[in-house]
């Protein structure tokens, strides 16, 4: 229960195409992650497969089942949204059970729901209050928790960390990837934060311009991306990218390296320029070397280190770890 | 420490009193206005409790042991049928709002959410109402009154206030409408909320201070009104109290205590109703934002 299935998903809105044929295959249980930059499609594709969008064509499967003309709450789905939507007007509680009751379930069971699920996510002092006397971390907690009571095949979840803060959003994550071990339901994730993608996911599909660039584990996307914008997308800071000609490489026209495969040495290297800036992270040191013809090279160093602006260095690539692109921007494997 | 305290109070002083400056100046415009907005009800309710020769001898000056008299309310209350044309302006009242709330809500509720092909088209023309005074179709309303059988009834004048306060109500709650966001419906639709029910539930609870001041502007009106009443149900059982009140002014001679006092009584219903509104609108303010 709670795989599902995208064949060929078309949607237009008026002249403007946003996806452009999209298949996808979850299996169940496995947390996936929609990842790319705004714009790309990925809540439009969250929506469609929720019921809140009409696809232009295509096949949605739910369970095995042709979800396209049934209403989002016949999908057997839960969707938690960036804006949280928690009902204004009711408490806690009555967020939580307004789809159970909905759905005229016994009492008994959905106070049993409603106890699970906030016991889960530590809201039983809360239960009678109303979203407005609760913090943004609540809230989303709330959000959470009315997902959960409903005991979906799927669950949804939109952007659900963007509205809050630093700190919040890393302590939430850790409790959505508890969750999932705990519930071991199906999870869909929109978001276009790739440490969030990196961190939760089981697979991961990186949309852009309504295509599905690459599909893979967080490593594999790290390891072998199928093209440039997977490798530029994937991995922070970005991956440095140089004309092949300035490496004299007549096989590829881009080089790729990530700034944590390059060393940086006094001695000859594979491009040479000046210090222009460092930042100092404490666990890791960034330098950015600006190398003229070969750009503004980005290396990011273990542990402390201190070099002077202005200084002349050269970069060591590991040549392991260096990915050349043709000039579509496909990978050349090899 | 010692030293940099005087120097913040020397800064903060004159922006205190230039804040305080302000206040007053504020208090002040606010004063007046409700001055000059209250001076005629005041006039009106302290003559009503004044003898007939009072009133005109020094029309400013509350009632006294001396001027104190309750003839107006005997008389308003003697002759005529007040409570029966008391409970026509209710009814009315009452009547016309929820129609103008209800349907006006429902039409909004369209617009703002569904789009479909001649959605703006069709916003103007539930607009238009808002430019074109109604009272311009007077003589084709009457005759479709006339037609229909309907003159010299109550529901005469409720459909007349419907159609009248129905663009404005729908033009304020639309835009009110747009403001909801779209999770929160789609969170109902997902919950399995119906349309009607996203519409009564979610909606319309979140729209109530913009009901309740749609609800108040177009209370008043209808209230007050003397056009519509005169023309299209003079007749004693249907009459208003603002028509009723017209009885006490002759064209020789006027009944000022019975009018005055007919005109403060009418006071009171309206007074209630938007107390209650008020309210409302306070609670809907106070209740908390979406996010």
């Amino acid at each position: 229960m709670g795989s599902l299935s995208l064949k060929n998903i078309h949607k237009s809105f008026g002249d403007v195409e946003v996806l452009k044929g999209i298949d996808l295959e979850v299996e169940d249980g496995e947390f996936v992650i929609f990842v790319g930059p705004s714009g790309c499609g990925k809540s439009t594709l969250l929506r469609i497969i929720a019921g809140l969008e009409n696809e232009s064509s295509g096949i949605i499967e739910i369970d095995g089942e042709v979800m396209n003309a049934q209403p989002p709450t016949k999908r057997g789905i839960s969707m938690v949204f960036q804006t949280y939507a928690l009902y204004p007007h009711l408490t806690v509680r009555d967020n939580m059970s307004l789809g159970l009751k909905q759905t005229k379930r016994p009492a008994e069971e959905i106070k049993s729901q409603v106890a699970l699920a906030s016991s889960m996510l530590a809201l039983d002092e809360y239960l009678d209050r109303r979203p407005a006397e609760l913090s943004g971390g609540q809230r989303q907690r709330v959000a959470i928790g009315r997902a959960i009571v409903r005991k979906p095949e799927l669950f949804l979840f939109d952007e659900p960390l963007s509205n809050l803060d630093a700190a919040l959003r890393v302590n939430t994550r850790l409790e959505i990837a508890r969750l999932h071990r705990q519930l071991s339901a199906t999870m869909i994730y929109v978001t276009h934060d790739q440490v969030e993608a990196m961190t939760l996911a089981d697979r991961i599909v990186v949309l852009h311009d309504g295509m599905v660039e690459q599909i893979g584990t967080p490593m594999e996307l790290y390891n072998s991306p199928a093209n440039k914008f997977v490798a530029g997308f994937i991995g922070s800071p970005q991956m440095n990218f140089i004309p092949a000609q300035v490496l004299s490489d007549d096989k590829a026209t881009t080089i790729g390296i990530r700034p944590e495969h390059i060393i940086l040495t006094q001695e000859d290297g594979d491009v040479s320029g000046t210090v222009s800036h460092i930042e100092r992270l404490g666990g890791d040191t960034n330098v950015y070397l600006d190398c003229g013809e070969a750009g503004l090279i980005s290396t990011r160093l273990f542990g402390e280190h201190d070099y002077e602006v202005d200084s002349k260095l050269s970069a060591k690539f590991d040549p392991d770890r260096v990915y050349r692109f043709d000039q579509n921007g496909d990978t050349i494997t090899a | 420490m010692t030293t940099s305290q005087p120097t913040s109070q020397s800064i903060s002083n004159p922006m205190l009193s230039s804040n305080t400056a302000r206040a007053i100046a504020a208090h002040a415009i606010l004063i007046t206005y409700t001055i000059i907005a209250l001076f005629p009800v005041v006039v009106i309710v302290i003559n009503s409790f004044k003898s007939r020769n009072a009133i005109f001898r020094s029309p400013l000056s509350p009632p006294n042991s001396e001027t104190f008299s309750l003839i107006g309310y005997e008389t308003v209350i003697k002759q005529g049928d007040f409570l029966l044309y008391f409970q026509n302006s209710l009814t009315v009242t009452i009547i016309s709002l929820t129609m103008v709330l209800f349907f006006g809500a429902m039409a909004a509720f369209a617009l703002a959410e569904y789009r479909f092909k001649l959605n703006l088209l069709t916003g103007l023309y539930l607009a238009l109402g808002i430019m074109i005074p109604i009272r311009l179709g007077t003589v084709a309303i009457l005759q479709m009154m006339v037609a229909s059988g309907l003159v010299n009834t109550l529901t005469a004048l409720i459909l007349v206030y419907t159609a009248q306060g129905l663009p404005l109500a729908i033009f304020i709650l639309s835009e009110f409408m747009q403001g909801i966001s779209d999770d929160l419906k789609n969170a109902g639709r997902i919950d399995g909320l119906s349309e009607y029910r996203i519409f009564l539930r979610l909606v319309l609870p979140l729209v109530r201070p913009a009901m309740a001041t749609v609800a108040v502007f177009t209370m008043i009106p209808i209230w007050n009104d003397l056009w519509f009443p005169l023309i299209l149900a003079p007749a004693e059982e249907v009459k208003t109290v603002t028509l009723g009140a017209q009885v006490f002014i002759g064209q020789f001679v006027t009944n000022w205590n019975a009018v005055l006092a007919s005109l403060s009584l009418a006071i009171v219903p309206v007074l209630i109703l938007y107390l209650i509104f008020s309210k409302q609108l306070i609670k809907g303010i106070t209740s908390g934002a979406v996010k």
